[in-house]
């Protein structure tokens, strides 16, 4: 089919389409894809995604210049160089970057600050010594108190395997 | 196992089984994960990206997720072999392309794939045929929990897990499923589905994912938001009430589409095929649009020539790597055009 689009009239139509109206009937629309493109037939591929978010926040950020110093002292990544690729150096950089980071994953994941979902195992695990030793050196500080030096003395034990485990 | 004996199925998501195949072509989930205490891959020297590498894979092996698994190092593996991984869904095309120590491993059905140094240490992706996206989740979440064991993943308290790029910190979770709309794309009705999926922050993608055209009248959906979700929130939220709407709105389509001109649409597929048949030169886009009418057809029962297996075997081994892998060498893009033809016309028009 050689027509000329049905819209402009001057280009090819390369872009055939066949709507269903309200009772069923059925019309053909025949665009070139300029035209297409203003109907809103092709779909643009260029919809903001959560990439374009965060680079053009990146962009607006270092603009403002305040940034240009900040670097990771653990890999030494600077806010410029995560600025340029749009990836992170290292773990720690969420820490060295956060409140600049704040912001940007708000935008990003829809306000979402805090994570909600799985807990790796071993985090728990984490956790659940941090939660242990608190408790334990409250026992502790009782037993002492108390002057019960051997219940002490176990606590401390106690204290000893859970800190270099 | 070799990528010689891969070839001559079509995977998992390619079965063309699963709830609500008529629509939904595939289910996919996967995790991003980093080792703690280790650069990310974009400062981690050689040294370091190939020790990530060993602990990783070493893991991966002696795991009990992993009875055949196939390891295949990427960055050994030559282009045309990284092709049909990339072809397959087993990688992407970031990790086809990508530098220094990687691979991938994945199991003999194909329905987990583990990538390791991608753009994170560890991608872990399980894969289904139609919408199957609670058996796809329980399947990455215990592989994770068992390599979380061992390896220790980069965690934090407030913000999850801590990914390379910002955009998949927390869960580092990206459900993704793949939907055939070639009615709603005849009906023009697509951009609307597509504005509303994107209202929704989700992505709307091609078929080989970021940055990719919708060949085929394929499209990929996915969530964006990884922070301030649970795993099993965006998966309810996708698996139960936005895919089963765009499917229904698909066949509502489909169903008007035959009911109001039946001959119209009839001609199109019969049409596709007559091409697919004695066609003597034939791109890839073309055959994928042209395959596009009749798994329509197929499934609204206008079409009894072949079934949906065969489809799905001509529209993998239609694209490029597979073609010249099959072909048992390598070709250029012209000589492709004219043994795709060749192809098509044996399998199609031999019996």
């Amino acid at each position: 089919m050689n027509a000329n689009c049905q819209r402009c009239n001057k280009a090819r139509a390369t872009v055939h389409v066949t709507n269903v109206l309200a009772k069923g009937e059925i019309r053909d629309l025949h665009l070139c894809e300029d035209c297409a493109e203003k109907e809103g037939v092709i779909i643009k591929q260029n919809q903001q995604t959560t990439n374009a978010i965060l680079q053009e926040f990146i962009k607006q950020k270092t603009a403002t210049g305040r940034l240009d110093d900040l670097a990771c002292p653990k890999c030494g990544t600077t806010f410029r160089e995560f600025q340029a690729k749009g990836l992170l150096g290292c773990p720690s950089d969420y820490e060295a970057f956060r409140s600049i980071l704040q912001p940007l994953l708000e935008r990003a994941h829809g306000g979402g600050t805090h994570h909600v979902g799985k807990v790796p195992l071993a985090a728990d695990l984490t956790v659940r010594r941090q939660t242990g030793l608190l408790r334990l050196r409250r026992e502790l500080q009782e037993a002492l108190e108390q002057e019960n030096y051997e219940r002490a003395a176990r606590v401390r034990d106690q204290i000893r395997s859970l800190d270099v485990q | 196992m070799s990528l010689n004996d891969l070839i001559r199925t079509t995977g998992e998501w390619l079965r063309g089984d699963g709830p609500m195949n008529d629509v939904v072509v595939s289910s996919r989930i996967r995790l991003a994960r980093n080792l703690a205490d280790r650069p990310f891959l974009s400062t981690a020297d050689s040294s370091a990206r190939t020790e990530i590498y060993r602990t990783i894979v070493d893991e991966v092996l002696s795991g009990s997720c992993n009875g055949q698994s196939v390891l295949i190092d990427v960055e050994k593996a030559d282009s045309l072999d990284r092709d049909v991984l990339v072809e397959r869904h087993l990688i992407s095309r970031q990790h086809s392309s990508g530098e220094g120590s990687r691979g991938v491993v994945f199991t003999p059905q194909e329905t987990l794939s583990l990538m390791i140094n991608e753009e994170d240490h560890l991608r872990m992706q399980t894969l289904r045929c139609g919408l199957q996206l609670r058996s796809a989740w329980e399947e990455v979440s215990h592989v994770d929990d068992t390599l979380g064991e061992q390896l220790s993943f980069a965690f934090d308290r407030q913000l999850g897990f801590l990914t390379a790029c910002p955009t998949n910190v927390g869960t580092g979770i990206r459900v993704s499923v793949m939907v055939h709309l070639p009615a709603l794309k005849m009906t023009k009705e697509i951009e609307r589905v597509a504005r509303a999926a994107r209202d929704m922050r989700l992505a709307v993608r091609g078929l080989y994912g970021e940055g990719t055209e919708a060949i085929g009248d394929l499209y990929q959906i996915s969530n964006q938001t990884t922070l301030g979700v649970a795993e099993e929130d965006v998966i309810e939220a996708l698996g139960d009430r936005t895919i089963p709407k765009i499917v229904e709105y698909e066949q509502l389509a489909r169903e008007s589409l035959a009911r109001a001109r039946p001959q119209h649409l009839d001609d199109r597929v019969w049409r596709a095929y007559g091409t697919l048949c004695h066609a003597r030169r034939i791109s890839n886009d073309e055959t994928l649009a042209l395959l596009s009418p009749i798994r329509m057809g197929i499934h609204l029962g206008r079409f009894q020539e072949f079934d949906g297996h065969l489809l799905n075997e001509l529209f993998l081994n239609s694209q490029p790597a597979h073609l010249q892998k099959l072909h048992g060498r390598a070709l250029t893009e012209e000589e492709q055009c004219v043994v795709r033809a060749d192809y098509l016309r044996t399998r199609l028009c031999a019996g």
